[in-house]
């Protein structure tokens, strides 16, 4: 029963990375779309067109343009790939009968589900944003792909230093922290590519960059907040499992980094001279601290925190 | 910086007060440098570079081993790397330049800024703004009633804000001012505050804590925290000389580890009795208190807290010696292989009742090797599980000079190799034995090999700090989500009665003290629960719109660059001039700078 749950979530693992590669070409399409449109229109210039706006605007529902049809189902895979990946976590939770995040594998998986949740919730307030989906994905799909195969650990139940509540408590949140910021992280690169002006003609298709930035800014302000809880909670649990609540254990030092620059940060967002481009740069490196926090200290530097499955 | 410090120390010339107030002037310029946001933001990209080091490179604090490993591998960097701290980043001076700067610059900013908002928290609501349709949020209708109903509906709509009322200035009509959302501030400050006493904390714990490790048999073994001699290892706090320790005794009655079938461990638990310092002073000596000590379960006793770190074998050997007399030895040997628990080790013998000096030196024998807990029963022992199923010990004899009496310190896990390559230690014996098996070595003396024991290692940690990094932990999240989540914004309504005085102009304007505040939400509801229409009669063209279509805030009160400085979490949020803000440096206009600027902008 067990092992058969192991392999429904395995299964169920797989499919929801076709889903979400699938929804990826989707919203690469909605790209497509438009863009050969145009090529059209500017090259041909004769034959008969839909006449549609290239900015499908919102409250004009009714002329849908090719561009939007692709955005859309690609939405609706998003959404089918979370509810697998979702039913993935869950059973493998069954299967190694644990909190299912007890390795690399699972946690990778757990911080890209975050991610699309996050970014589900972001696109509905705020549908406009939508094509930054394409970007989005890319980075879930990557880690996804890394996840299945390089890190993948058959369910089995952890070691006893990872029984304890506090595994429930600090790992969740640091995963959910995680995924968070991998939003924003995608909407800063994206706002200096496209300031920078080397997106375009993808850059007609994406929101403005103040608007880019903006969702950044209010996704980190959620997430900062969850990856300082989620930092504390690993200290409370680190002073009942090691002897003391901070070592400057690899981990945890990168942790304090990635923590730093993500408050300089918030500083930077409140300084003349810093708000915008430069703000950018840091929460791009406030990503990549949490990312190389991830990867590289678990899989190459030695720790307390080495408990990544890897054989 | 260097400079002002000097300069601050030199007595003031006498009589001449201008060099005075140039001095004056260059220190004050020095401190706001120094508390200035700017200079926060590059500190904390120091402070965040200074940290790398600490995880990319190995650190003596966590594991000397690695350190004398990058010894070896870089042979040339290493040295220089050492002199420059970088095996102690946590400890180095550079490092903790960077965060007493920042802490400094932090106080700087907090204490001057807590004054501010206290006093800001007395003061009204700033004066309606003559033109209230050049805030980013704005409209005006012209209502059926009364201004002093009109004036009630307006005052009924904004309960909760701060409040106040004037009439114009050709007093025909009021005005009322509101602001909300001051937790925000306090919340700022309650996070920087705390973070402050986070780090006091921490550093109590750092002056005053210490840890102490320990080995202690199962079956009985005990240990005592009255002293660092009872410590195999003992990490003291700066100023810990390791009396006064809280006297406290544990006594190891059971360890029981169990494995999965694949030989991971499941769980670790060891049966304690122990004495709290209270039982030792009333003299109950003979009673143990029972606990369970596992991983993730630590006892905690009077500040201190007792851990199960870790855990092994050792075997027992008998040593019957030609005139039959015994001597039994049981040392810990440590575990090589985690997995299977393989273990090496050196049991160590003197000869009994041996008085002359130079025949001691030459009979001292010492048995070492591996033991396997469940032996594979190869000729050549490895162990196939880490559980005492079915152990084999591979072991060699020497005899001779252990060298045990030259002062040098000596491993208890070996036998020194140099004794060896000398020849005044000689292996006499190699074998494989199993519990009860025995050899007999060429002098006729007989080793036996009686059974394995299970030893624990426990960590004894006392940090007075921790309970206070706790609390103030606890502050700062609070702190934290109160100022990311409230939003600063000021209201402001002007009512003009109509010539007959039964209507009433009525025109409101908003304005987010807040980056990002999200408030044209906010104030359309309030423009539609005071004005009616879901469209303002007159609203402004920031937020006509009605509900914001992108889900993120498009008030425009950044792009209008009406409340531009320092407005958030980190930054004033009144512009003032010498804190953690960005004003540019003839701001000096206060709570109201937004405003006025709103107005001429």
């Amino acid at each position: 029963m067990l092992s058969e749950f192991a392999l429904y979530s395995d299964r169920l693992f797989m499919a929801a990375v076709c889903v979400y590669v699938l929804a990826m070409v989707l919203h690469g399409a909605e790209y497509a779309v438009q863009r050969s449109a145009k090529a059209v229109l500017v090259g041909a210039g004769g034959p008969a067109l839909d006449a549609e706006p290239d900015e499908p605007r919102p409250g004009v529902p009714a002329t849908r343009s090719r561009s939007e049809r692709f955005g859309r189902m690609g939405v609706a895979l998003v959404v089918l790939g979370a509810v697998l990946q979702a039913a993935s976590i869950v059973t493998r939770g069954l299967a190694a009968q644990r909190w299912p995040l007890g390795n690399m594998y699972e946690f990778t998986s757990a911080i890209c589900l975050a991610a699309i949740v996050a970014w589900l919730v972001v696109l509905r307030r705020s549908p406009a944003s939508r094509p930054v989906g394409l970007f989005v994905l890319l980075p879930v799909v990557i880690l996804l792909f890394l996840g299945g195969t390089v890190l993948y650990a058959p369910a089995a139940p952890v070691m006893p230093a990872l029984q304890s509540y506090w595994l429930v408590v600090h790992v969740t949140t640091v995963s959910i922290a995680s995924g968070l910021l991998m939003v924003p992280g995608v909407a800063s690169l994206l706002f200096l590519l496209r300031r920078s002006g080397r997106l375009g003609g993808l850059a007609d298709k994406l929101p403005s960059a103040d608007a880019l930035d903006r969702l950044a800014y209010r996704i980190t302000i959620v997430a900062f907040p969850l990856y300082t809880f989620a930092i504390m909670a690993g200290a409370i649990w680190a002073e009942a499992a090691w002897g003391r609540f901070w070592g400057w254990d690899p981990k945890e030092t990168v942790a304090f980094v990635a923590w730093v620059i993500y408050a300089a940060y918030l500083h930077a967002r409140a300084t003349a001279g810093w708000r915008n481009g430069p703000a950018a740069w840091v929460n791009v490196a406030g990503f990549a601290a949490v990312i190389f926090n991830l990867f590289f200290i678990n899989m190459v530097v030695s720790g307390l925190h080495s408990y990544a499955g890897l054989g | 910086m260097a400079a002002s410090t000097e300069l601050a120390t030199r007595p003031p010339e006498k009589g001449d007060s201008r060099p005075t107030n140039g001095r004056l002037a260059i220190l004050r310029n020095a401190w706001r440098a120094l508390t200035s946001m700017r200079t926060a933001l590059i500190l904390l990209f120091l402070l965040a570079l200074a940290a790398l080091p600490g995880a990319l490179l190995p650190q003596r604090s966590l594991n000397q081993q690695l350190v004398d490993q990058y010894f070896t591998d870089h042979p040339t960097i290493a040295p220089l790397l050492s002199h420059l701290g970088f095996f102690d980043v946590f400890a180095a001076p550079w490092f903790a330049a960077i965060y007493l700067l920042l802490m400094v610059s932090l106080v700087g900013c907090v204490l001057p800024r807590t004054i501010e908002h206290a006093k800001g928290l007395r003061a009204a609501p700033v004066a309606t703004p003559r033109n209230l349709a050049r805030l980013p949020h704005h409209a005006t209708a012209t209502l059926d009633v009364p201004p002093e109903e009109a004036a009630e509906r307006v005052r009924g709509r904004l309960r909760g804000w701060r409040k106040t009322e004037t009439e114009t200035e050709n007093g025909t009509g009021r005005t009322i001012s509101a602001e909300k959302g001051y937790l925000r501030e306090v919340g700022n400050l309650l996070f920087h505050l705390s973070l402050i006493g986070l780090l006091v904390g921490f550093a109590a714990g750092k002056l005053y804590g210490y840890e102490g490790q320990v080995i202690v048999m199962s079956g009985g073994g005990q240990f005592c925290n009255t002293g660092i001699l009872g410590y195999d290892s003992f990490q003291a706090g700066l100023r810990v000389d390791g009396t006064k320790l809280t006297p406290f005794c544990v006594q190891v009655n059971n360890f029981d580890a169990t494995y999965e079938p694949d030989g991971q461990p499941e769980s670790y638990r060891a049966a304690l009795g122990y004495q709290t310092a209270e039982d030792l002073q009333t003299g109950r000596v003979n009673q143990w208190r029972p606990y369970e000590l596992a991983v993730n379960h630590p006892l905690r006793l009077d500040g201190s807290r007792v851990y199960l770190l870790g855990n092994g074998y050792a075997p027992q050997f008998t040593v019957t010696f030609p005139n039959g007399q015994q001597r039994t030895g049981e040392i810990q040997w440590k575990p090589v292989d985690q997995g299977t628990m393989l273990s090496e080790g050196a049991t160590k013998f003197e000869p009994p009742g041996v008085t002359n000096e130079q025949q001691r030196r030459s009979s001292q024998l010492a048995i070492t090797g591996l033991l396997a807990p469940t032996s594979s029963r190869g000729t050549v022992v490895t162990s196939v599980f880490p559980a005492l199923d079915d152990p084999e010990v591979a072991i060699d004899v020497y005899r001779g000079d252990l060298g045990l009496d030259d002062g040098r310190g000596q491993s208890i896990f070996e036998v020194d190799q140099g004794q060896i390559d000398s020849g005044q230690l000689k292996r006499v014996e190699r074998t494989n034995l199993v519990p009860g098996q025995s050899v007999t070595l060429d002098d006729g003396t007989s080793v036996r090999f009686d059974s394995v024991q299970k030893w624990v290692s426990l960590q004894v940690s006392h940090d007075p700090g921790q309970d206070a990094v706790l609390v103030f932990a606890v502050l700062m999240l609070v702190g934290l989500g109160l100022s990311l989540s409230i939003r600063r914004r000021r209201f402001w309504a002007r009512l003009i009665p109509t010539a007959d005085g039964t209507r009433t102009v009525v025109e409101i304007g908003g304005l987010a003290r807040t980056d990002r505040a999200g408030y044209g939400e906010e104030f359309d509801r309030i423009r539609v629960a005071l004005l009616g229409s879901p469209h303002g009669a007159d609203s402004s063209g920031a937020d006509s719109s009605g509900v914001d279509s992108s889900g993120v805030d498009s008030s425009g009160v950044d792009s209008s660059g009406v409340d531009s400085r320092g407005e958030d979490l980190p930054g004033g949020d009144s512009g003032r001039d010498t804190s953690h803000s960005d004003s540019s440096p003839g701001d000096n206009s206060g709570a109201d700078g937004s405003v006025t600027a709103a107005k001429d902008g």
